[in-house]
């Protein structure tokens, strides 16, 4: 997982609520291999018309926010399907941070385990910066994991949490499997015990 | 200390405990499908062991036809084959298509008794919270946390809030658990559970058979919530004594002594609490593109001038231009191209069973599919002759399998058709590009194929 500590980038906003990893990634797409490259087909049927086209209302299509590495969203985007691919098509498409009210809970995670970064602030904090975004078209922001601060759009630096754990992992690019690996004593130590209090379950 | 039934199966299963509130949690049982394919390739490549494949079950349900007869697809094809490869070499049971206990991850999952009260169990698909109905803490997982726990048996998770939804009084006539779960969704919204387990309780709830519970917690996903729970009572373990896969003999005991310590204490602390009247409940139908736009079949679609937040009545606007609707005209009646009785939230015995009720003698006026859960389910509805009342009545009887819920097996919709769907989401292009879908229960859906409209299922009965 490549490591994750500060980024400078142009933002999008998005105002919609309840954005699915459906229309995300739609699910004819969901079969090919990793390698394929995900991309292209990042929001597709909302992004290209029926003709293959690009849709010129669709933000990310829009010349100012052709180079966004950074979304922001309204309330429970991600929502729905538990499809990784989401979360590969934004990283493929060059998007490593969103920001919004709330996610959906398994979209998260899929973030924070390849190396994106989700952050959580609160309602009007997020509209303010959708609106900023939206009057000047094209503006950066500057995400700074180690201070857990953007900064960006005119307004002070915005202050957000993220938890220990996943913020390590990120700066860090860890291997989560390999930390895992190293409490082995102690899932030996569960197995042993819950085979003595629950043999049923084997 | 008074503990929620979440919280004392959560503590059950921490290993051990790591920064930020994190805890590493141990998998009981882990449930796979061909979109697992992912993860097995990259544990093969990594050379990484499975744990414990004994405490794995695999089937293919997402992307097999559920027409008759061979794999046409080549690619699916080659998807199968792979998960038959990897659970072959890996030692992990896998009912793959034609066998008889083939079926949609979470129909088999509690048939074979493979889900019980009391485990957590995770799968790759976010409709796993169906396994809750048990009393189990059970969620989705996405591909990396599969390979995760397919490697260490465990995950790390964070701790959510627990919301006990309580459901009082009764059902009325026509009123099924989906319409239950719909109003419960357009209660505290498509993100109102983010960040919590919910426990659904209250006599509405109590009263449902593990069927009707299996819809309720399905679809704790579209309100939020990765995980929704029903506390395990007599009905939980009269369904589960006998399943391949449950408990025996001593066993059995031991078992039933531990599931019974499992419901919340009765002055447990719920961080939000949320109570519903079963008896105000109509049969309901979705007339947007999030599960939370559900109305009683008897109103009409909502308008959004009325409507102050402009967030709200943007997004209201998209959800009617793309569902093809007007405001302010009745829901009954609006015409449907195809209908579809299926996905793993309405294609269990009793579901069929409804929609067979309003089927029966009448004719379909429109294309309409039945796709059983399970190839148990399909034995059982075809000894009972639900299969003849369908084809009889016109409709299309198929081979289990996700089918048109996921649109990624070749049942799609066309764009513009409508879809009266028994399945648990109406997401833009969710059934296929341009589809528009409308949620109901069985026996609405039913009622809008034999009228070809959406049709109040009590003015058929």
């Amino acid at each position: 997982m490549e490591p994750f500590a500060r980024l400078t980038a142009v933002a999008a906003p998005m105002d919609l609520p309840n954005i699915d990893t459906d229309r995300i990634i739609p699910a004819r797409f969901l079969r090919r291999p990793r390698e394929s490259g995900f991309g292209p087909l990042l929001f597709h049927d909302v992004r290209f018309g029926a003709d293959g086209g690009e849709r010129a209302d669709f933000v990310l299509n829009r010349p100012a926010y052709r180079e966004a590495r950074i979304l922001v969203t309204a309330e429970n985007f991600g929502c729905g399907s538990s499809r990784e691919m989401a979360v590969w098509a934004l990283l493929d498409h060059g998007i490593r941070v969103v920001i919004g009210p709330s996610f959906g809970d398994i979209f998260v995670e899929n973030c924070f385990k390849n190396g994106a970064l989700a952050i959580v602030v609160p309602g009007e904090t997020a509209a303010g910066l959708r609106d900023a975004l939206a009057a000047r078209p094209g503006t950066s922001l500057t995400v700074d994991l180690e201070a857990q601060t953007i900064a960006g759009a005119g307004a002070p630096p915005i202050r957000f949490e993220v938890d220990a754990f996943r913020k390590h992992g990120l700066l860090t690019g860890r291997d989560e499997l390999a930390l895992t690996l190293e409490q082995l004593p102690a899932i030996e130590a569960f197995e042993a015990r819950r085979r003595v209090e629950m043999p049923w379950l084997g | 200390m008074s503990r929620t039934m979440f919280e004392k199966i959560w503590s059950r299963h921490v290993v051990a405990k790591g920064p930020g509130g994190q805890s590493l949690l141990y998998v009981d049982r882990h449930l796979l499908h061909e979109g697992s394919t992912h993860a097995f390739g990259r544990l093969e490549r990594k050379g990484h062991a499975v744990r414990r494949p004994e405490a794995c079950v695999a089937t293919a349900d997402h992307y097999v036809p559920t027409a008759p007869g061979p794999i046409a697809d080549p690619e699916v094809r080659g998807m199968v084959a792979d998960l038959e490869r990897h659970t072959g070499r890996l030692g992990i049971t896998f009912f793959g298509r034609g066998e008889p206990r083939q079926g949609i991850v979470h129909v088999i999952g509690p048939e074979q008794g493979v889900t019980q009260p009391g485990i957590l169990l995770v799968c790759g698909d976010s409709h796993t919270a169906t396994h809750g109905a048990f009393g189990a803490l059970a969620f989705g997982v996405g591909s990396t946390e599969v390979e995760h726990v397919l490697a260490t048996q465990c995950l790390w998770q964070r701790k959510p809030l627990v919301m006990r939804i309580t459901v009082t009084g009764a059902r009325p006539f026509g009123v099924m658990a989906k319409d239950v779960i719909l109003s419960i969704i357009a209660r505290i919204g498509a993100g109102g559970g983010v960040g919590y387990a919910l426990e659904y309780a209250g006599p509405a709830i109590r009263g449902m058979s593990m069927d009707e519970r299996m819809t309720v917690c399905n679809m704790s996903i579209e309100a939020g919530a990765r995980a929704g729970m029903v506390a395990p009572d007599e009905t939980t373990f009269a369904y589960l004594e006998g399943r391949p896969s449950a408990p025996r003999g001593d066993m059995w005991g031991r078992a039933l002594a531990h599931w019974r310590t499992l419901p919340s204490d009765p002055d447990a602390i719920f961080n939000r609490e949320i109570t519903l009247d079963a008896a105000l409940i109509a049969p309901t139908v979705t007339w947007g593109t999030s599960p939370q736009d559900a109305l009683p079949i008897t109103e009409r679609v909502p308008d959004p001038a009325a409507v102050g937040d402009p967030a709200r009545r943007a997004s209201m606007e998209r959800a009617l231009a793309y569902m093809g609707l007007t405001a302010g005209a009745p829901l009954a009646g609006t015409a449907v191209s195809r209908v579809f009785i299926g996905s793993c939230t309405n294609s269990r015995l009793e579901d069929l069973r409804a929609a067979a009720g309003i089927a029966r003698g009448r004719r379909a006026a429109v294309p309409a599919w039945v796709v059983p859960g399970s190839g148990a389910v399909k034995r059982a509805a075809e000894a009972e002759g639900l299969d003849r009342v369908f084809t009889d009545a016109g409709f299309e009887w198929r081979e289990p399998g996700c089918s048109m819920c996921v649109g990624m097996n070749g049942d799609t919709a066309a764009a513009g058709e409508r879809v009266a769907s028994t399945s648990n989401r109406n997401f833009e292009g969710r059934q296929g590009r341009g589809a528009r879908t409308h949620l109901m229960s069985p026996a609405m859906a039913a009622a809008a194929a034999v009228t070809g409209r959406l049709t109040d299922v009590r003015t058929l009965a």
